[in-house]
């Protein structure tokens, strides 16, 4: 077991404690626990059913988890997340959490402009007046490295890699404190895959922020992560430094993934 | 000064589809202190690079301590938490191989600047530092803006060193990175290893010719198992 950290003084801004979820008999997770501190990159790996979803799901705060405890460290933002009413999680998600999902049917509405689509984070968070939507859209879809000429655009009308854009200009359209990553490079091809991995890199470096990203694609989180945490059957089995689990893996089921990468 | 104390330090690795554990190295001890070489020799197989590892902590230890003396007081890197190693690795511990980790759409003078960046220097100040090593490590002109994705191995691997010793360091530990490179590059490298070391930079290194590194080597530890004299040992182990 490791020491508590000694150097680095900052509290975590993400806590979950004893998540734990089950859907009928399923029981997609059993007492989960993950810390993330302020600009950490944490990466979720895991074969599909893992539960390693579901875990990013309750942090979103669409799912309530049967048992267990969520905090974030913000100043205006106290308690167990999981028992909020559906007005403040709203908020809270609309305004300081930002998602990327791998269906972007899922993040944006496929037949409004694209620029309204990030706009629409910035009506929930009270802003009316046109010229700064606009704007802000605007700059939140430059930093996602979105061709600007093509902002009107309906999302259906552009190609996967562009979606997943649209979608992260929308998660980082108010400089969320926590940007969740369900798998937003899967079905893209390599090439559009390393510009969207690139424009998560810049935006990790430039802004520090601090990111849960879920993939069974272990080059994606071996790129992104600074930790990683395996799952498997809805529990961690291995937990440490991205360089670590992937040099020198402890659990039987981690070396098993290290060794199935191509 | 004293920068490192390894005590008793072993390593090994447990293959569970083999149901075998394997024996890296056994109860390692030594010390280092500030402005220091230590070489590390032996046979291929006899641990050099899983040491470096271990001390890196890519790979965990199974049994001792690696006392390391930082800026913020005495910490076991073995059981250390991973965001102070983290730390540490971008402010104090740098680790140099010979391959490059090029990143698409990321220049070479970019890459190599990105240390400097991130310990919070000016965008334009760090770049013009990381031209002067490039220039200093022989790559063309040309080639710094270009993307080092497509390099031939030996201007990567110069890219490379550019970047991993940019910036100075508390502890450098180097796993053969003169391997492969020409006369230009292997002087320069010297030169700024010299350099480090005269600034107070302890090093830990393994090189398939020390002799390109003969004048920096202080002490040197023989990991071949058995034919390591214990005397050897102890005379590190002060």
């Amino acid at each position: 077991m490791m020491d508590p950290p000694q150097i680095v003084k900052t509290r975590p801004l993400l806590l979950a404690r004893g998540v734990s979820k089950s859907f009928g008999a399923v029981k997609a997770l059993r007492d989960v626990s993950a810390t993330v501190y302020p600009g950490e990159v944490l990466g979720i790996v895991g074969e599909s059913g893992s539960g390693k979803s579901t875990f990013l799901r309750c942090l979103n705060l669409e799912e309530t988890p049967d048992e267990g405890s969520y905090t974030l460290d913000l100043p205006d933002v106290q308690g167990n997340l999981f028992d909020l009413d559906r007005y403040a999680r709203r908020m809270l998600c609309a305004t300081r959490i930002g998602i990327v999902y791998q269906n972007p049917h899922l993040g944006l509405l496929m037949k409004h402009s694209s620029s309204g689509n990030v706009a629409e984070r910035l009506l929930v968070a009270g802003e009316r007046r046109f010229h700064v939507l606009r704007e802000k859209a605007r700059g939140a879809l430059d930093a996602s490295e979105f061709p600007l000429e093509r902002m009107d655009a309906p999302p259906i009308e552009l190609s996967g890699g562009m979606q997943q854009r649209v979608q992260l200009a929308k998660a980082i359209a108010l400089e969320p404190a926590l940007l969740l990553l369900d798998e937003p490079t899967t079905g893209l091809d390599v090439s559009v895959q390393a510009l969207v991995l690139d424009t998560l890199k810049k935006l990790q470096q430039e802004r520090k922020i601090t990111m849960v990203i879920v993939s069974h694609d272990l080059g994606v989180i071996r790129t992104l992560s600074d930790r990683v945490m395996v799952m498997k059957s809805g529990q961690v089995v291995e937990e440490g430094l991205a360089d670590q689990v992937f040099q020198d893996p402890q659990h039987a089921y981690t070396q098993q993934l290290v060794h199935a990468k191509l | 000064m004293t920068v490192l104390d390894v005590r008793g330090l072993s390593k090994g690795f447990i293959m569970h589809h083999l149901r075998t554990r394997m024996g890296a190295f056994e109860d390692i001890s030594f010390q280092l202190n500030a402005g220091e070489f230590l070489l590390l020799k032996g046979k291929n197989g006899a641990g050099k690079s899983t040491l470096l590892r271990t001390l890196y902590r890519s790979y965990l230890s199974q049994g001792g301590e690696i006392l390391f003396h930082s800026d913020h007081g005495v910490i076991d890197l073995a059981k250390a938490a991973d965001v102070d190693v983290s730390f540490l690795r971008r402010t104090e511990i740098g680790f140099v191989t010979q391959f490059l980790t090029a990143r698409p759409r990321v220049t070479a003078q970019d890459l190599v600047a990105e240390p400097l960046r991130l310990a919070g220097q000016p965008a334009e100040e760090a770049l013009r530092t990381a031209r002067h090593w490039l220039n200093a490590f022989g790559v063309k002109e040309e080639l710094w803006a270009a993307y080092p994705t497509t390099f031939s191995g030996g201007e990567q691997q110069k890219v490379n060193l550019a970047r991993a010793l940019i910036l100075p360091q508390r502890l450098l530990l180097l796993d053969e990175p003169t391997a492969s490179l020409d006369v230009i590059a292997r002087a320069a490298l010297v030169e700024r290893l010299a350099e480090l070391k005269a600034q107070g930079t302890a090093m830990i290194g393994v090189f398939h010719h020390p002799g390109d590194v003969a004048a920096l080597i202080d002490r040197e530890i023989d990991l071949t198992p058995d034919t390591a004299p214990e005397e050897d040992r102890d005379d590190v182990a002060v």
